[in-house]
Formats: C-alpha cells, sequence, structure tokens
C-alpha cells in the first residue's frame, strides 16, 4: 500500500476514468504470468502424484481430485460446507467491524480511552485465535457459537489497529477547513474522519478478514460437527480421503482469493483508489 | 468603526523546548471589501497571526474583533483558504468540496449544488466539477479551495500564502483570477504572502511585519489604479520600498 501525499506534482488534468490500453495489456501479461507459475506448480504436483513412489489414496492425481470436487458440488455437500464456514466467518467478521471500528475510533479520538484498552489489545493480539480453541470448546460448546467467536478474536485487533492508526493520521488541515465550514463533532466524525481513514480502515478490514477465513476453518477442525470446510477436511482423515482434503483446501482457496480480490479489491477501486488516497503499485 | 480590529495582539507557542513567541503585540485595523496583504520574512508570525483571525489559536494577549464583537474559535463569518493543496477532502469531487460548507448549515442537496457550481464558475472550474482533486492540478485545486471558502459567504476571505507552491506562471494566473474574484465579491481579504510583487499587485494596503518575533513594521496604502501593470515604472516603485523596509532592498533610501 502506497499512500500519496496530495502535494506536489499532480499535473493529469482530465478525469482520468478511460481504461488505458497499457495498463489494460500489463494487466494480462500479470495474469499470464500468474498463470503460467500455477500450472507449473500443478504440473510438478502431477508428476510426483504419477511416479507412484506414494499410495495414491494418499497423493491422489489431480484428475482425481477434481472429480471428488465435482462429486461433492453436485450433490450439494460443498456448497453446504461452504455455507456453513461462510456463516460462521462472515458473523464473527461483521462483529469484528462493529466492534473494531467503533473502539479504534474512540481510542485514537480519546487519551483515556487509549490508555485503557491499548494494554489489553497488545496482550491479547499475540495469542494464536486456533491456541484458544479447546478453552472456548469447554465453555462455549461445540458449534456456530465457539467458531464464532474464535473468528471474532483473530478478526477484531487488525480491525482495532488499523482503525486506531487510521485515525490518528487523518490530514489535521482537513479537520481545520472543515471546522471553519462549521462542521460539528458528529459532522467531523462521518464526513471527514471516517472518510480521511478509510484507506487505513480498508485495509483493516483486509487484514482481518484473510485472519478471520484463517481462524475459522482452523477452529472448525475440533469444534465444530458435520458442516463446515474445516470440519470436512479433520473428517476425510478418519478414511483416508486425501482427494476429499484437496478438494476442500482448493474451495478454502478459492473463497479467499474471492473475497479479497473481488470483495477487498473492489472497494479499494471503488473508494481510495478512485480518490487517488491510494494507488496500485507501479510496474 | 473598522470591519476588523486587530488589538495588540501576541500569541507565545508552549513547546517542550521552551515557550516561542508566534507575534508580537500587532495592531492594525480594516474596513470592509480591502484587500490587504500581511508581508513579512518567514517564520516572523504571519500564519499564527492569520491563525489567530480565523479562530483557530487563541491570543495569549490582545484581542480581535470583528464587526466590534471579539472573535472566540471560528466561525462561518470567515473563510480559510491555506497554502497545502492536501486541504480539500480528496473523496469528494470539487463540487462536493466546494458544496461542504452548505451541507454543514443544512441546506438541501439541489440548492447547495446548484450555489456551488456558481462559484466553481467564479473560479472558472465549472467543467470540473465532477473532478475528484487528486486529477487536478495545483492552480486547480487552490481555486476549488477559494470557491469553497467562499460558497457559504463568508464576510471575510483569509488566505495563506496560497499561491506560494505554485510555479510563477500559474501563480500569475492565479492574482488575476483573484483580483477578478475580489472585484466581483467585494470581500473583504487578508492575504498572507512573503512575496512583494504578489503584495504589490493585490493589495490596497501592505502589511509588513517585522523578523521573528513578528509585529506591524509599516502599514503601506498601495493606490495604484486596477488592474496593475507588473512592468510599469510606479509598480517597480512599491515594490522597491517595500524590500526596503524588509531589509531586503539594494539601496538603503526609499
Ligand atoms: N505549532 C507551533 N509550535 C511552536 N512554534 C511554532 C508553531 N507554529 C509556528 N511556530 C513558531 O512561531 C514563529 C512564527 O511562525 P509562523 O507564524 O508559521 O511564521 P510565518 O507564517 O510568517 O512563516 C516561528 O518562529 C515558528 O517556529
Ligand atoms: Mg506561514
Amino acid at each position: 500500500m502506497t499512500m500519496i501525499a496530495q502535494t506536489g506534482a499532480n499535473t493529469g488534468l482530465q478525469d482520468g476514468k478511460t481504461p488505458d490500453p497499457a495498463k489494460r495489456a500489463a494487466s494480462w501479461r500479470a495474469i499470464r504470468r500468474a498463470a503460467i507459475t500455477i500450472g507449473l506448480a500443478l504440473a510438478t504436483y502431477e508428476l510426483i502424484a504419477r511416479t507412484g513412489s506414494f499410495p495414491r489414496a494418499l497423493l491422489p492425481t489431480i484428475p482425481m481430485i477434481v472429480r471428488t470436487l465435482f462429486a461433492m458440488l453436485l450433490d450439494g455437500s460443498m456448497l453446504m460446507h461452504s455455507m456453513y464456514t461462510l456463516y460462521r466467518v462472515l458473523f464473527g467478521f461483521f462483529l469484528a467491524m462493529v466492534v473494531g471500528i467503533p473502539l479504534g475510533i474512540l481510542m485514537a479520538r480519546f487519551r483515556r480511552v487509549e490508555q485503557f484498552f491499548l494494554p489489553l489489545v497488545s496482550a491479547l493480539m499475540p495469542i494464536p485465535s486456533f491456541a484458544l480453541v479447546p478453552l472456548f470448546m469447554l465453555w462455549f460448546g461445540i458449534g456456530n457459537l465457539t467458531t464464532i467467536i474464535i473468528v471474532f478474536y483473530a478478526a477484531t485487533f487488525p480491525m482495532i489497529f488499523n482503525t486506531w492508526s487510521g485515525v490518528r493520521s487523518v490530514n489535521p488541515l482537513w479537520l481545520r477547513a472543515a471546522g471553519a465550514m462549521g462542521a460539528d463533532e458528529h459532522k467531523l466524525f462521518w464526513k471527514v474522519i471516517i472518510p480521511g481513514a478509510s484507506p487505513f480502515i480498508i485495509t483493516g478490514m483486509r487484514q482481518s478478514f484473510l485472519r478471520a477465513w484463517i481462524a475459522v476453518v482452523g477452529a472448525e477442525m475440533i469444534a465444530a460437527s458435520n458442516w463446515g470446510l474445516g470440519w470436512v477436511i479433520f473428517d476425510a482423515k478418519e478414511f483416508l480421503n486425501a482427494d476429499i482434503m484437496l478438494a476442500s483446501l482448493a474451495v478454502i482457496g478459492f473463497i479467499g482469493f474471492a473475497f479479497e480480490r473481488l470483495v477487498f479489491g473492489s472497494l479499494e477501486r471503488g473508494t481510495v483508489m478512485r480518490w487517488g488516497m491510494m494507488r496500485s503499485a507501479k510496474s | 468603526m473598522p470591519l476588523i480590529e486587530v488589538d495588540d495582539v501576541s500569541l507565545a507557542y508552549d513547546t517542550p523546548a521552551g515557550r516561542v513567541q508566534g507575534v508580537l503585540g500587532a495592531t492594525f485595523n480594516m474596513e470592509e471589501s480591502e484587500f490587504l496583504c500581511l508581508v513579512g520574512p518567514s517564520g516572523c508570525g504571519k500564519s499564527t497571526l492569520l491563525n489567530i483571525i480565523a479562530g483557530f489559536l487563541t491570543p495569549t494577549g490582545g484581542e480581535i474583533r470583528i464587526g466590534g464583537k471579539k472573535v472566540s474559535g471560528h466561525g462561518m463569518d470567515r473563510g480559510v483558504v491555506f497554502q497545502d493543496f492536501a486541504q480539500l477532502f480528496p473523496w469528494r469531487t470539487a463540487l462536493g468540496n466546494v458544496a461542504f460548507g452548505l451541507e454543514m448549515k443544512g441546506m438541501g442537496k439541489e440548492e447547495r449544488e446548484e450555489i456551488a457550481l456558481q462559484q466553481l464558475k467564479l473560479v472558472k472550474l465549472e467543467k470540473f466539477a465532477n473532478s475528484y482533486p487528486h486529477h487536478l492540478s495545483g492552480g486547480m485545486q487552490q481555486r476549488v479551495a477559494i470557491a469553497r471558502a467562499l460558497a457559504y459567504n463568508p464576510a471575510v476571505l483569509l488566505m495563506d500564502e496560497p499561491f506560494a507552491a505554485l510555479d510563477a506562471m500559474t501563480r500569475d494566473d492565479m492574482q488575476r483570477l483573484l483580483a477578478d474574484v475580489w472585484k466581483t465579491t467585494g470581500k473583504t481579504i487578508i492575504y498572507v504572502t512573503h512575496n512583494v510583487a504578489e503584495a504589490v499587485y493585490l493589495a490596497d494596503r501592505v502589511i509588513v511585519m517585522t523578523p521573528h518575533p513578528g509585529t506591524v513594521k509599516a502599514e503601506i496604502p498601495i493606490m495604484l489604479p486596477r488592474p496593475r501593470d507588473p512592468l510599469s515604472l510606479e509598480f517597480l516603485e512599491h515594490q522597491k520600498q517595500l524590500l526596503n523596509y524588509l531589509g531586503q532592498g539594494t539601496s538603503k533610501a526609499a
């Protein structure tokens, strides 16, 4: 992430919305390069799987994995597992935003709040959420509640930290200008501080979701029953179903990637990149 | 009665290294619709004084009165333009920036956007109403800032070296434009600069400040007819006179 200072050499005069053909070609090249890397990795795996030095059941070939994936997609079980996992992750992530964003803002605005919460946040943040799963299982049992709380735990701290940094980095000139134009505290908050801190808040959401996604799969392995992508992987070990594990992993990777690129990527493009508060890396 | 009275105003900053005097006993008056330039060397306290008039800083001595009333805090009777282009809100279009003050007043969307568009016309930027600040050049961003400060119709416009970061050619255009804006709107303007030619081009009267800690050294009326010709003999004479006051002239006598 790169922040642009608004001073200096802004010489572009037109609203640059028209896609630049050179940029478009560059992004296609990037996609092709990524495809080559992934293709090579898959081919290497396939080659090793086909040497036969490992049992097929433990190291299934890619066509086998794809068949299993399709079967699970067709019978609807993969969809159900994904839905359960998504429900848990989104619920926990949503709670993390509801708590983390206001708390981060309050910490940045009021010294007292900062002094109270900062040590707590610093002490709790390094504890891996996965290490809390057994304890939370004792407290909250097996199922949605425990997994959602684990997700919440994993996702809250990046949200708090980034929002806190973001609010402190809001340009004081914006506050001054808004104050001179008669903005009261309430307006200042919604119309200046929130949009002014948005590059950090969006970065916080990204990190937060990533941690939530990692946490939910881990938590489901031991704290979920019957449904969830984490659960299905852990359950598959009982029957040596490596193909199910790998098919589920592919789905986990795909959903995570889709969120990162589609949801947060477009959120970023539609806001902070459009406003020039953040830009993509050059070449 | 003058519109603005700056009465023996002082301010000392408290810093970890001790007290730093920002301004020391500045006194002057201003009439309505007057264009006043504050000139002085860098660090003499021009910005400090302007920020006190704007109400962002509270003086540690003396007071400011506008229309006979003592200033405390900022108010919608004053509009402010800073030097830094970053003063615009990057998440709002030019139009959205200009409409901000009216929005704070609670004016409806349609009405405030109509007024904002008129203000953008005044600074010749109506074509860029829907552009975001980062797509505008520095000069255009400063014009948006001027339109924004004028949009809610304050009596006084306070400007702190708004064109100092622009290249010389753009700066000339901006000065012409500002002179036009002043003529059409009849605003009372206090304009801070360390550029003597700029002051002679724009001002009805120039307040020269002493080096740090700044106070008022001289008040020089500029009676030249407008629009002014920066290459005329009288213009250069005034420039020389100001430079002498600032101790930067080539000869001792004015
Ligand atoms: N926020 C501040 N804290 C401490 N000292 C300051 C602050 N702002 C300005 N000063 C000091 O006050 C003096 C006047 O500054 P300023 O008003 O910015 O001058 P000018 O605008 O004429 O260049 C300078 O010596 C400067 O170092
Ligand atoms: Mg200054």
